[in-house]
């Protein structure tokens, strides 16, 4: 039998990103932070632009470690609830009709984050990847890196275990 | 609160640009203990479906009490940074509650302030999530 013609590069790239907006741009926290993925393949790459209201030490002035946090966990549910959907999204089986309605994968739940704080957070920039170390059946183990001019200068980095959403709800 | 506290508190909170933001509230400080509240606001939900609050704002609010916990203890150092926090998620918050956060500095060295703190919605005998961090001491 003769390989299927593969899907032409622009119906799997509109596909790809309507999945990775939908599943971003619901969650009111992440667009009240003002974070951003970007996506090459199906590696992900968050952004954090630079605001004001993301200060925590006006006199340094430094970025908030609850804003450090809150972007690393984000950057770490994303990147763990976008591998396991990866495979529906490449299938087809995750329709882009119900996400942009949007009908939303159920997110991985927090048990516990443990950020460490490595330097201060600069009023720019920040970026951040989420490597999942583990994810089995129920429960997930992911870290995170995060930097700012130099992807090798991390001013933070997170270790979060998650409780994957049960495939019946 | 006594006014004066109450004062210093306000100017704690006004003088941080996220706390502003989320529009935290320190309710209550002294020799090594802080209290605060974060009120339920729709534009830091992280679960749309539940309306449930995200994580990440729960963890601006632990290490902004923490921090000021490590600060207003009785040894006083003039500043504070977060070394390394971690959070425990007990239970979602329940929607359209508050979370209010009790921290306490529970040891203190010349350098290192040891750090842990509750937080809570209406319901006090289950707390929503704990935090442990240790903090930087600056000395005058």
């Amino acid at each position: 039998m003769p390989r299927p013609r593969p899907e032409p590069v622009q119906v799997v790239k509109q596909r790809r990103d309507a999945a990775l907006s939908a599943l971003v741009h619901g969650v009111p926290y992440i667009n009240f932070l003002g974070i951003e993925f970007e996506r090459r393949g199906d590696e992900l790459t968050a952004i954090l632009p630079f605001d004001n209201k993301l200060i925590g030490n006006p006199l340094l002035p430094a970025i908030h470690g609850g804003v450090t946090a809150g972007f690393l966990e984000t950057t770490a549910v994303i990147g763990l609830a976008w591998s396991g959907l990866w495979d529906d999204i490449e299938s087809g089986q995750i329709s882009m009709e119900s996400l942009t309605e949007g009908h939303l994968p159920r997110l991985p739940k927090t048990i516990d984050f443990t950020v460490d704080y490595l330097r201060s957070g600069l009023p720019r920039d920040a970026y951040a990847r989420a490597r999942v170390n583990r994810s089995g059946r129920r429960y997930a183990s992911v870290h995170v890196e995060a930097w700012q001019d130099q992807r090798d200068v991390l001013f933070a980095q997170a270790t979060g275990h998650f409780l994957m959403p049960s495939k019946d709800d | 609160m006594e006014p004066d506290k109450a004062k210093m508190a306000e100017h704690f909170i006004n003088a941080i640009p996220h706390c502003k933001a989320l529009n935290m509230r320190l309710t209550d400080i002294g020799a090594g203990k802080a209290e605060m509240e974060l009120p339920y606001d729709s534009k830091i939900v992280g679960d749309p479906e539940t309306g449930v609050l995200h994580g990440g704002a729960v963890s601006a609010l632990m290490d902004t009490c923490c921090g000021a916990a490590a600060m207003c203890h009785p040894s006083s150092p003039s500043g504070t940074a977060t070394i390394d926090l971690r959070i425990d998620y007990m239970r979602a918050a329940t929607p359209g509650q508050n979370v209010r956060t009790k921290a306490e500095c529970y040891h203190i060295t010349r350098s290192v302030a040891f750090v842990r703190a509750t937080a809570f919605d209406d319901d006090d005998s289950r707390p929503v999530a704990t935090a442990t961090g240790a903090f930087t001491v600056q000395r005058k």
